[in-house]
């Protein structure tokens, strides 16, 4: 375990490393650079900056520079926001981005295993076209849609929630429901289909011919077999929501992470990008790292071995 | 002796986007303490299906019965709700099935799997459990129990499943044990040990057993009586004497003719039974086995046969028993093994509509 463990930290590192690279020459291949904008620039001015930043450098000794200093979990300064650095900004926002995606997240795991089980176990009758009805719906319904209806109906009309800002924990309901309603309905279909699947399995009938009542049946047998897939899904999906959202973050005020992603690529902020995207990457290297030792403990068929996965 | 389970006139049936699968179609049987009874038959004529229907375990809907009755112990199962079912399933009768490998559950431990039956059928506290546990592995030969019960399945071989399935089915010492074609996915010395196995703990419990199967080896192995169906229907019950000595239905003729046996000499081919089973959507009017029957008379195929009594305990569903019928010599293969029989009757006696 601990050789598996330690043998995928290295994969990650080396994955790691490829992203660095490639985001750091797709970059610079893309035109134009941090400082262009409505105003032109003197040129003096320009080869200034161009020197402050480290611009003028060949680009491999930029390449290089960058390398030594993120794996001093430097991230270098912004170059839009004066005088504050990358790690500021994530420092900043990506506290906020991680509570508003992990609440999320607990909701549509919650929520969409539930209505899944549901659907499941109620194969074809009006609970699983009713369950499968919102999960269409919150699949299709982009989240900022949902987001303003929510804002619409709960704050606006019923002064349940407040509609916007980031202050106490009433805030973050609206957005993370905002937020997790398309995974709900993604995880909600994943579980049915998935429960459909084991319990046309030969051992659920063993298990009824044992005399085991429905509920049994379900608890001890089926759920835990049905989860895998969703397991597997929660890798990307926790990566993607707990670095923020641009959209959610912009309709109710949130100064998350999200922003941040977006905008450094229309302003060419290098720096912003390059610390994002490695930020982003660690946090979804190490969630599908998580998932695969998940899936160990799910099912014992699966070996954590440091050569081939058991059977 | 005393019977432990009476099916009357049993009819099950599937609702289908193509129709309603008549799957079985009037099957009556008993079965006495302490015996073996095989069901044997090609697949899809509804062996399965009977003996899961004991148990209630077809899937309802589009599964339903559409009539007789299944007498366990003077009760009918038939009228029985899901609740009631819960406390006679893995209690009184248990069910062994075909494929070990699918039929336990991967991501839980062989003794948990076992434990579940103890604890809710034996009241049995966690600790008891697990030590019963470990007994019971003992008990159908797993060499040490008490590494094994803590294993997962897919860290047993296929004969060991099974054996992990047997101890499971026999946890609440049930009076009725289904064995569904238990041997068939298990190549043949462990087909041998599981027999034998079967056998050494039905004289130690006192089980009956309804053994479905399709190799009628096995069968001469385990059974007291044998159970021929076709297309949803018995066509020839008796003992197995009377089933491999003194074949009357021409199904039974095809299925003896068709096993390979060290008789046989090198130039004689193998013998098959032409065609396929006849569609359960629509069933052939007249006896269902007549088209691919070489022995049919005009008869079988208009009017279903009824069933004769050959002896007390012998009966076969066919219109060649009747007086007026022509003699017929059945297969050379099987007439070879054809032998007198001491309980035979003089002539056999038309048995009464809705009793066999």
């Amino acid at each position: 375990m601990a050789k598996y463990i330690t043998k995928r930290l290295l994969y990650l590192l080396f994955s790691l490393y490829l992203i660095i690279t490639a985001t750091f020459f797709l970059m610079r291949l893309a035109p134009g650079n941090p400082f262009t904008g409505e105003k032109q620039l003197p040129p003096e001015i320009q080869a200034s900056l161009n020197e402050h930043y480290g611009l003028n450098k060949p680009w491999y000794v930029q390449y290089g520079d960058y390398l030594v200093k993120i794996a001093h979990w430097d991230f270098g300064p912004s170059f839009k926001y004066n005088s504050r650095t990358v790690n500021d900004l994530i420092n900043d926002g990506f506290p906020v981005s991680l509570f508003l995606g992990v609440e999320a997240i607990l909701i549509a795991l919650a929520l969409g295993t539930l209505l899944g089980i549901i659907a499941a176990l109620k194969h074809n009758k009006w609970q699983d076209y009713g369950a499968m009805i919102i999960a269409v719906l919150g699949i299709s319904v982009p989240s900022f849609i949902m987001a303003t209806v929510l804002q619409y109906f709960l704050a606006i009309k019923w002064h349940i929630f407040p509609v916007a800002r980031w202050d106490s924990f009433m805030h973050t309901i609206l957005p993370a429901l905002a937020l997790a309603s398309t995974p709900m309905a993604f995880i909600a279909r994943l579980t049915r289909s998935s429960m459909l699947e084991v319990l046309a399995n030969d051992y659920i009938r063993t298990a009824k011919s044992k005399g085991l009542g429905q509920t049994a049946i379900t608890i001890k047998h089926t759920i835990r077999n049905a989860l895998l897939p969703v397991v597997s899904y929660m890798g990307p999906l926790s990566a993607g929501i707990v670095t923020g959202s641009f959209v959610i973050e912009k309709i109710f005020g949130i100064p998350g992470l999200g922003s941040h992603f977006v905008m450094s690529i229309s302003n060419r902020d290098y720096t912003v990008i390059m610390g994002v995207t490695v930020f982003y990457s660690i946090i979804l290297l190490s969630a599908i790292l998580l998932v695969d030792i998940a899936y160990g403990f799910i099912d014992p068929r699966i070996k954590l071995t440091s050569g081939k996965k058991g059977e | 002796m005393e019977k432990l389970l009476e099916v009357k006139n049993l009819e099950v049936s599937f609702q289908t986007y193509g129709g309603e699968v008549k799957a079985v179609r009037g099957v009556s049987f008993d079965l006495h303490k302490g015996e073996t009874l095989a069901i044997v038959g090609e697949s899809g004529s509804g062996k399965s299906v009977t003996s899961q229907t004991i148990m209630k375990l077809i899937p309802m809907p589009p599964g339903k019965i559409k009539g007789g009755q299944i007498l366990f112990n003077g009760e009918d199962i038939v009228k029985k709700t899901d609740k009631q079912m819960e406390k006679i399933r893995g209690k009184e009768i248990s069910m062994i099935f075909q494929d070990p490998m699918t039929s336990l559950n991967p991501t839980m431990k062989i003794g948990r799997q076992i434990m579940e039956v103890l604890t809710k059928h034996q009241n049995m506290s966690t600790s008891t459990a697990k030590e019963r546990a470990v007994e019971l592995l003992r008990l159908v030969g797993i060499p040490m129990p008490e590494k094994r019960v803590i294993q997962y399945p897919h860290e047993f071989s296929g004969g060991m499943r099974q054996r992990a399935m047997i101890a499971i089915a026999l946890a609440a010492n049930p009076k009725l044990l289904i064995a569904d074609e238990p041997t068939t996915a298990l190549d043949v010395t462990i087909q041998a040990q599981i027999l034998e196995l079967m056998k050494d703990l039905q004289s130690k419990m006192d089980t009956s057993i309804i053994f479905i199967t399709h190799d009628l080896g096995v069968v001469a192995n385990v059974a007291d009586r044998v159970a021929v169906m076709y297309a949803g229907q018995i066509v020839e019950m008796g003992t197995v004497d009377e089933v491999f000595y003194d074949p009357r239905h021409p199904y039974t003729w095809g299925l003896l003719a068709s096993m390979p046996s060290l008789d046989n000499d090198d130039k004689s081919e193998l013998a098959a039974i032409p065609g396929t089973p006849p569609d359960l959507i629509h069933p052939p009017k007249g006896d269902a086995f007549a088209a691919r029957n070489q022995y049919a008379m005009a008869i079988d195929f208009e009017e279903e046969p009824p069933m004769f009594q050959i002896s007390e305990t012998h009966f076969a569903k066919t219109w060649l028993l009747h007086p007026d019928a022509p003699k017929v010599e059945p297969p050379e293969a099987v007439k070879r093994r054809m032998r007198k029989l001491a309980s035979t009757f003089e002539k056999p006696v038309l048995v009464q509509e809705g009793k066999s």
